[in-house]
């Protein structure tokens, strides 16, 4: 057993929070360089080149890549040979959200009630997502998610008849639907399978996923590569303003699921698509 | 076609810019977002005075991230603008000419649009950290306790912005 102190926990959260807001994960600043060089579009060339200059700013001057600093997602997977010391783990990583978005100068775009709205002032709660898993590590994944691309999200509940090519044809809609309004170029995570909640939750982990690395499962990763090509060809483009770069990547994430559905989530989110694992 | 304009953006001027335009902007515009449109819409429907002027004005879709000491601003970039095309006609009816913002508007939003002579612009969403640099001055003017949703008052110089739907209706995104 490895005693592991929630200090730890909350320092490392308020740090991977600062961290993510202010530097992009080096797959997706390459894949904007290449997109730099890909597009066809004048004035999608000179955005990509924007959204360059944007992140070069960000994290010399320590100015947030966006202002929508996000709703901070937490996964943990926690070694089961972990004895957690200190406070309750989802009050640390909470208290490391608050420190990170305060001294972080981070946007505090969180409301305390859905329906009647009162920002919390400090970025709290966090969404979290915690596993048990083997070991005595713990890995912890900050993602914030910005809710202009959020909004655009969808989870359909296919059948089974409609199979692949339903599953691709959800995935086409959701992104023609979100258009311009999601800041592409976009990162598209799908889940297919599980339960309802849980498609939606492979989704996340997709988007959280490196974008260099492919889906093992054979039919899967073409499917990865056959929707990245035919999303790349609606003219979406840059901003929305027409092109042939509309996404940086697709990421599939699956799940086994239940004889009469085929759950498929599209969790969209645009180039700036935020994640720092740390393995503590 | 590239173009430098000055605020207060007078209808004659919002007539003369065509979608697609690559406007650099300079003088005072103002930030709103969710929250404070709603409200600026409660205080007309009370009769209430609105705490910004309207007539030839922008309003510029923003929540900013709080400055560090010594930036006149945080991180800058748009929000989506469809978001508040429940409340803009009334407020281009007062004679705001132009928004900023980023995505697609409602049928409703175009047809005040063509009616009131005003413009809709797009700035680069997600590049907030490189917007801020072109606002050199920001201030809070009303709403204080909304926090990133308040009413800043705020100094550009030639912020870059690209005219998507102009007051002929016409439509870059399409």
């Amino acid at each position: 057993m490895r005693i592991v102190h929630t200090d730890i926990v909350r320092d490392a959260i308020k740090e991977m929070c600062i961290e993510a807001n202010l530097v992009l994960s080096g797959d997706v600043e390459r894949r904007i360089c290449e997109a730099r060089k890909q597009e066809t579009s004048e004035l999608g060339r000179k955005i990509l080149s924007q959204l360059k200059e944007n992140m070069e700013i960000a994290e010399a001057e320590c100015i947030p890549i966006c202002q929508d600093t996000g709703m901070a997602v937490v996964f943990m997977e926690i070694g089961q040979e972990v004895h957690l010391e200190g406070d309750y783990v989802e009050d640390a990583i909470n208290e490391g959200v608050r420190q990170g978005y305060q001294e972080g100068y981070l946007r505090k775009s969180v409301v305390g009630d859905p329906l009647l709205r009162v920002n919390t002032k400090d970025n709290t709660p966090a969404v979290i997502h915690m596993r048990l898993v083997p070991g005595e590590q713990i890995k912890i994944t900050v993602a914030p998610k910005g809710f202009g691309s959020e909004n655009m999200s969808r989870v359909i509940m296919l059948k089974p008849a409609d199979g692949e090519e339903g599953v691709k044809e959800a995935v086409i809609e959701t992104v023609k639907l979100a258009g311009p309004n999601a800041c592409p170029p976009l990162v598209v995570g799908v889940g297919i399978g599980g339960t309802f909640e849980q498609c939606a939750l492979l989704a996340k982990r997709a988007l959280a996923r490196s974008l260099d690395v492919r889906s093992e499962l054979p039919h899967i990763r073409a499917m990865e590569e056959e929707l990245f090509t035919k999303i790349n060809q609606l003219n979406i483009g840059p901003g929305g303003l027409g092109g042939t770069v509309t996404a940086l990547g697709v990421n599939i994430e699956t799940y086994p699921t239940h004889i009469a559905g085929l759950p498929v989530a599209v969790n969209i989110c645009c180039h700036v698509n935020r994640h720092v694992t740390r393995v503590i | 076609m590239e173009k430098r304009i000055h605020t207060p953006l007078t209808k004659e001027i919002a007539r003369t810019l065509c979608a697609g335009d690559y406007v650099y902007l300079t003088g005072t515009i103002y930030s709103a977002r969710d929250a404070a449109h709603k409200r600026l819409t409660e205080s007309l429907a009370a009769g209430e005075a609105l705490p910004l002027p309207l007539e030839n004005e922008i309003i510029y879709y923003l929540g900013p991230t709080p400055p560090r000491p010594g930036q006149a601003i945080g991180s800058a970039g748009p929000t989506t603008a469809s978001r508040m095309d429940k409340y803009a006609p009334a407020l281009l009816e007062l004679g705001q000419t132009g928004m900023i913002g980023k995505g697609r508007r409602s049928e409703e939003v175009i047809a005040s649009m063509k009616k009131n002579s005003a413009v809709y612009f797009a700035a680069v969403g997600g590049a907030g950290a490189l917007l801020s640099k072109c606002i050199k001055k920001a201030e809070v003017i009303a709403y204080e306790d909304l926090g990133a949703e308040a009413i800043y008052k705020l100094s550009v110089e030639d912020f870059p912005i690209i005219v998507v739907i102009d007051c002929n209706g016409n439509n870059l995104y399409h």
